[in-house]
C-alpha cells in the first residue's frame, strides 16, 4: 500500500470530506510525527508502535576498498518498535 | 533525556488545528489512518509513505535461542516482524535539527 491508496481508502470511508481535506489530515499526522522526532521527542502510539531518535556518535570509519581512515560525523537515526497489537496480528 | 512523548492525542490536535474538523472527528481519523496502515501491512506486507518512510513485514525463520538465566535452549519459532525504514527526507530533517544541538 502506498500513501495515495491510504488516502483513497479514507476518502471512500468519509464521503463528507474533500480529497484535499483527507490529504491534509494524513500530512498533518506524519508531519507531527516527523517534527516530534526532529525535536528529539519520542512518539508512542499504543497498539501501533513507538518512534524514537537514537544518537550515533562520531566515529572513525574506514573505506573498505582502500583501508583509508575517514571521519564519520555524529548522526541521529530514527527507530521504530512495533506495538504488541500489530505484532500479534502479523503472527496470527 | 527529558523529552516529551507525543501520543495519539497530539496527532489528533495537529489534525484539528490544520483541517478544522471537530476534535472528536480528528481523533477518529487518526485512529482510522493507523488502522488502515495495519490492515495494509497484514494484506500487502508493506506500506510506503513517501517523504516519511516505509514499513515492511519480514519473515524470520526458526532459530535456537537460549534462556540467558538458565542457559536452557529454547526454539524461537518462525515469525513475522515489522520493520520501519525512514526516508532520506525524514533522516535529513532529524539530522539538520539534532546534530550539534547537544540533545
Amino acid at each position: 500500500m502506498i500513501k495515495s491508496e491510504l488516502i483513497q481508502k479514507l476518502v471512500d470511508e468519509n464521503p463528507h470530506l474533500f480529497q484535499k481535506d483527507v490529504e491534509n489530515i494524513v500530512a498533518a499526522i506524519f508531519d507531527e510525527i516527523s517534527n516530534a522526532l526532529a525535536r528529539g521527542d519520542r512518539v508512542e502510539l499504543r497498539g501501533f508502535g513507538a518512534f524514537s531518535v537514537k544518537n550515533r556518535p562520531a566515529r572513525i570509519g574506514r573505506n573498505p576498498r582502500t583501508g583509508e581512515k575517514v571521519n564519520v560525523g555524529e548522526k541521529y537515526a530514527p527507530q521504530f518498535k512495533a506495538g504488541k497489537e500489530i505484532r500479534e496480528r502479523l503472527n496470527r | 533525556m527529558g523529552h516529551k512523548t507525543v501520543t495519539r492525542a497530539d496527532l489528533a490536535e495537529a489534525v484539528y488545528q490544520k483541517v478544522g474538523l471537530s476534535r472528536t472527528e480528528s481523533a477518529e481519523l487518526v485512529e482510522r489512518t493507523l488502522d488502515l496502515i495495519c490492515d495494509g501491512l497484514v494484506q500487502d506486507k508493506s506500506v510506503k509513505l513517501s517523504s516519511f518512510g516505509s514499513f515492511h513485514v519480514r519473515s524470520k525463520s526458526e532459530r535456537i535461542g537460549r534462556n540467558p538465566k538458565t542457559g536452557e535452549e529454547v526454539p524461537i519459532l518462525p515469525r513475522q516482524v515489522l520493520v520501519f525504514k525512514p526516508s532520506n527526507v525524514l533522516k535529513s530533517k532529524i539530522n539538520k535539527s539534532m546534530v550539534g544541538s547537544g540533545k
